[in-house]
């Protein structure tokens, strides 16, 4: 075991942001006492924005809106292509058009409590008041939302909540509210308002005399590193969960840009708490790349079971009734199958690992329409599931009409990353961090639909608020240029990293470590995680990290178009997360929403949440690689949701 | 399965192509189209040969990154994206040739990858609606007829993926062109700008070198969405009225 | 507007649904009065007669006749025109070709271009040889429409580059109305079927109407 574990507790991390007051006033509050900077001097500031999905498309429109000058960036070759783009279900706001009794209060009250009490009332709060107007907003640009016949917004309801607050287009919400930003944006591109970058990845973060002021990013078609300058940086990379290789996530997807962020100074907020969703369809094999998410409301009529012997390999249709185990609906008979996220998750792991999962390695478990099929007639089950059994059987080549489907969890978000103040800013002045990479809303555990809400909410209206505010106290820093030492040191250090992966020329692929420890996260910071495990992973990672830096082999040259570099260039990033993502892991020996430890469950196997101990936000430090970072936490009020133990038995 | 793989190799935009054979073994036929081109890639990583540079990410057919011709086919046989292919859709002992998106607007950069920003910049010249953030009205201000809803959304479906103009003999842009302008021009919130719209983006799209409308059918088959033929009908009309409007001006 | 048309790839297309249109008009009123050849020498030539006067006294003689030819020039320059610069922007679209090559489109599609081509040609032997009489493989007749046809059709090349360049028509409506349609923006998904009926019928009609002339010469029914 190395010194890695024994990490300092270092000041507490506070949010000096945060206005006073009942919670409702508090955004109002915030943005009164913001200073604010003058129109016509908008323009003489410079504003760099890493990423395009939700929150950096809509950030990045908006703040060239105001008259900002925007440099933008994104790894993909179009600023659409971003990976909110696969978001399916919908979106969340309070606009209580069903009358049903929604309001922002229990938007709020709904968003904490699923977060499990480990999310910042204030910024909830604000995200339910926002909801209302990005729908507003998304209508206005032509989001082409589901319509009932007389022409209003059509809502359902998502995720186990009790009022239908949820907007969606289809399955593709995400697609549509993307395309949304992604218009907007580019109507200041043309506009020359922004600049935009495609094709070109932040490598790293300029901190000149403490504050943000650009970037290193690399062109990924020359190959080119160059270095751009500005008075404030914004990440939108998104989040980190491909740490596990096998993730929902998109292929290119990285951590790159908040870890860069993170070693220059940024401190890191519940790095552990990852999301877990429990109906994906599962890996075929070792080739597998990654995941796909089925929608969770197939939960509602499909009965989730497996064989009650261990290894039994008979066909579904061939095990009979009595030898079947409906294990959700045997151990929570009060909520069966429909049991949160979280649950659900956790119970399917369990039994594949008694050795009773189905399919290929085990590592499946039937979801059986064949109930629901002779309940309702297989006509509505049509009509109710027809496109996600389509999208199943393509995949599959299994028919779910015939045949029962299997799904296994899959790593789907990462409510932890870089922690942030109300203003969204980091601990890095001048550097904020919007959506998914940032920690700020969620908590332990995100609610379906919430993602959407939480990047838009960020990028339409609390960064541009917010960022006028530190814009305005810092009116005039000092040029930065290419000869300054730090920025030397930032190339320097870059080139170094990229010159050595090239010169190693050993003997395994980058996709072959990535996978390695994406397992060996899977296994020990995945579903349930122990004390024991996470220190046998914590002793590992640096051992992969070792042999990843003996071993490794990229082809070809930094000065092209090279797909293997950048894969090399993101595990370098992912070796060093990983080890972090144990620690925080290690460090909260509670159990909540995302994050479960063996250790802490009730007498039934639930989860214990331990406020008395831990009712923080752990802010990690960093001071080198494989060094002990310091713990910084946030301690967490509740004033207005008082916590309380889930019970769903 | 076993397999022969033909495919477009180029060094850069300014190198000379070619086709290369390899052989790749062990394919399973549940492998998508992509993990099989991965399987590929590790092999020749390991061979200490340059991989095949393709473009692809999210893998679930929504991003619109992947962008192959499979056997003379954008996005291969089926009607979906290359990356929600799989493997079972070919035979063992089958060779399969993989070519990069044709088109003088869409230039290679590296093997499979080809350069397209001109959609990017036929977006710029129209395909959005002018709603500065804040200055939204209620939601519910306008209803829009649930027919037109249905007619823009299906229209917005559009993933930007290329291969309307990889499979138009012509190398036209006319089916992803349209798709945009009928998402907006049919909603009440678009219609303040539904002239200006068809006109620069028809414009843009001419400037950017895509070829015009033969009306041969190609690009709705090989559209990945299921975009129809009669999109390029609609955006026709409107491009007609928005003409006859300018003119009376 | 006019500028708008021409610059654009879209109103170049309109430039040759309009002309299209105007020249498809044009040959429905001719298969109809070529038609009459069947009902003998006298209602043949008494109908290229009356072409000749058709607008008397309001017009002068021949004066109808010119303006509908002027018309048609018109049509066939910008049909034309447009058709040459629309080729040259699509080849200059897709300059290089896929390895792995595959069938696409439909016949009609495909031969549009071709047919074009041959159609263009055509018209300049059809007036060659039966308006002005210069390649006229009998001794043309100014006046005597009806022997200057049957002596064109008693040729075996006369016959060929005929029923050629009458099949080429057929196919070239076929695409070229349903295609005009779309263009101008008329077709609709419920539209569609009846397009294609009316282009297939259309397509047919005037082929065999056109066609029927020289197999009547050929089978003795017209001499």
């Amino acid at each position: 075991m190395t010194d890695y574990v024994n990490y300092t507790t270092g000041a507490p991390a506070v949010d000096g942001k945060a206005p006073s007051g009942p919670v409702h006033e508090r955004w109002d509050t915030r943005r009164f006492e913001a200073k604010l900077v003058n129109p016509a001097n908008r323009r003489k500031h410079t504003i760099i924005v890493v990423g395009t999905g939700l929150a950096g498309g809509s950030a990045g429109a908006t703040l060239a809106e105001q008259g900002y000058h925007v440099v933008q960036f994104c790894y993909q070759d179009s600023p659409r292509r971003a990976h909110s783009i696969a978001a399916q279900g919908g979106i969340n706001a309070a606009k209580n058009y069903r009358n049903d009794g929604d309001s922002i209060h229990r938007l709020f009250y709904d968003t904490v409590k699923g977060g499990d009490f480990r999310a910042r009332e204030s910024n909830v709060h604000r995200l339910a008041q926002i909801s209302i107007e990005i729908i507003d907003q998304c209508v206005a640009q032509g989001v082409p939302f589901a319509r009932e016949y007389g022409g209003l917004l059509d809502t359902r309801s998502f995720g186990g909540v009790q009022v239908s607050r949820t907007f969606y287009a289809r399955g593709q919400t995400g697609q549509q509210l993307l395309l949304g930003a992604y218009q907007a944006l580019s109507r200041q591109i043309a506009a020359g308002n922004v600049e935009m970058h495609p094709r070109t990845e932040m490598l790293d973060l300029i901190v000149v005399d403490g504050r943000a002021r650009g970037i290193v990013a690399r062109d990924l078609i020359t190959g080119k590193i160059d270095t751009y300058f500005a008075d404030a940086v914004v990440l939108a990379s998104g989040g980190y969960g491909n740490v596990f290789y096998l993730s929902t996530n998109a292929m290119n997807s990285n951590a790159t840009a908040v870890w860069r962020a993170h070693r220059r100074g940024a401190h890191f907020a519940n790095p552990c708490f990852t999301q877990i969703h429990p109906t994906c369809i599962p890996r075929t094999g070792d080739h597998q790349s990654k995941l796909t998410l089925m929608s969770e409301s197939l939960r509602n009529d499909g009965r989730i079971w497996v064989p009650q012997a261990q290894g039994d390999t008979r066909p579904p249709n061939q095990i009979p009734e009595d030898e079947r185990d409906y294990y959700l609906e045997r151990i929570y008979p009060s909520f069966g199958n429909l049991v949160p996220r979280d649950i659900a998750s956790r119970a399917a792991k369990n039994v594949c690992d008694e050795g009773r999962g189905v399919g290929p390695g085990g590592q499946g478990v039937y979801l059986d329409f064949a109930d629901a099929i002779r309940r309702m007639g297989r006509e509505a089950v049509e009509a109710k599931y027809g496109n996600l059994f389509d999208m199943y059987q393509r995949i599959t080549d299994e028919d779910p009409y015939e045949v029962p489907m299997r799904i296994y969890p899959a790593v789907h978000y990462t409510m932890g990353g870089l922690w942030v103040d109300y203003d969204l800013q980091t601990t890095v002045p001048g550097l904020f961090a919007i959506g998914e990479a940032n920690f700020s809303d969620h908590g332990a555990n995100r609610l379906g639909a919430s993602a959407l809400m939480q990047g838009l909410a960020d990028g339409y209206f609390v960064l541009p608020a917010t960022i006028n505010d530190y814009l305005a106290r810092n009116p005039h820093q000092d040029p930065v240029t290419d000869e300054h030492p730090v920025v030397q040191e930032a190339l320097a250090e870059t080139e170094d990293r990229i010159n050595l992966l090239l010169s190693v020329d050993g003997d395994r692929t980058p996709d072959s470590f990535h996978r390695e420890v994406g397992e060996l996260m899977w296994e020990f910071c995945g579903m349930a995680r122990t004390d024991a495990g996470l220190r046998k992973a914590l002793e590992r990672i640096p051992q992969i990290r070792e042999e990843f830096w003996r071993r490794i082999k990229v082809p070809g040259t930094g000065e092209e178009f090279n797909q293997s570099l950048e894969k090399a260039n993101r595990v370098v990033d992912y070796l060093e997360l990983a080890e972090l993502m144990c620690l925080d892991a290690l460090h909260r020996a509670e159990s909540c929403g995302g994050h479960f430890r063996e250790e802490s469950q009730t007498p039934d196997g639930e989860a214990a949440r331990r406020d008395d101990e831990f009712a923080y936000a752990a802010a990690w430090e960093f001071t080198g690689t494989g060094e002990a970072p310091v713990l910084h936490k946030e301690d967490l009020v509740f004033e207005y949701v008082h916590p309380t133990q889930r019970s769903y038995a | 399965m076993k397999l022969t793989l033909r495919v477009w190799r180029q060094k850069n935009a300014g190198a000379e192509g070619a086709m290369s054979t390899y052989e790749v073994d062990d394919i399973s036929p549940d492998m998508s189209f992509l993990e099989m081109l991965d399987v590929l890639n590790e092999q020749l990583i390991l061979s200490g040969e340059e991989p095949v540079a393709f473009d692809h990410d999210c893998r679930e057919g929504i991003c619109g990154a992947c962008s192959l011709v499979i056997n003379g086919d954008a996005h291969g046989p089926e009607r979906t994206t290359t990356c929600q292919l799989h493997m079972r859709s070919f035979r063992d002992g089958d060779t399969i040739d993989i070519e990069p998106w044709r088109a003088s607007a869409f230039p290679v950069i590296k093997d499979l990858v080809v350069d397209r920003s001109a959609f990017d910049r036929i977006i710029q010249a129209g395909g959005y609606i002018t709603a500065p953030t804040g200055a939204a009205p209620e939601a519910h201000a306008t209803p829009v007829p649930k027919a037109d809803a249905d007619f823009a959304f299906e229209h917005a479906e559009c993933i930007g993926c290329g291969a309307c103009v990889a499979a138009c003999p012509n190398g036209a842009a006319m089916l992803f062109t349209s798709a945009k302008v009928n998402h907006l021009n049919v909603l009440p919130q678009g219609a303040p700008e539904r002239e200006t719209r068809v006109l620069d983006m028809v414009t843009q799209m001419d400037a950017e070198g895509f070829g015009g409308c033969t009306l041969t059918g190609e690009c709705a088959t090989a559209c990945p969405k299921g975009i129809p033929l009669v999109s390029i009908t609609s955006m026709n009309k409107e491009w007609l009225r928005a003409t006859r409007k300018a003119g009376k001006r | 507007m006019a500028r708008t048309l021409w610059d654009s790839s879209v109103g170049k297309k309109t430039v040759m649904a309009v002309s299209g249109m105007i020249m498809l008009l044009y040959l429905v009123a001719h298969v109809i009065g070529n038609l009459k050849i069947f009902f003998g020498a006298g209602e043949f030539n008494h109908y290229a007669h009356w072409l000749r006067t058709v607008g008397e006294p309001f017009m002068h003689y021949e004066w109808t006749l010119w303006l509908v030819r002027i018309v048609l020039v018109v049509a066939v320059v910008a049909h034309a025109t447009s058709a040459y610069q629309l080729s040259r922007r699509d080849i200059r679209a897709r300059p290089s070709k896929y390895v792995h090559k595959k069938p696409r489109a439909s016949y009609a599609t495909r031969t549009m271009r071709w047919g074009g081509i041959i159609l263009g040609l055509f018209i300049v032997w059809h007036i060659l040889d039966l308006t002005t009489g210069t390649v006229h493989s009998g001794g043309f007749q100014e006046g005597h429409p009806y022997q200057n046809v049957v002596d064109t059709f008693s040729t075996w090349y006369g016959n060929v580059i005929y029923i050629v360049a009458m099949l080429a028509l057929g196919l070239h409506i076929r695409h070229g109305f349903w295609s005009a349609a779309q263009t101008l923006g008329v077709g609709s998904r419920t539209r569609d079927r009846a397009l294609k009926t009316v282009a297939d019928i259309l397509a047919l009609l005037l082929t065999a109407g056109f066609v029927a002339v020289p197999v009547g010469v050929m089978t003795g029914v017209v001499s």
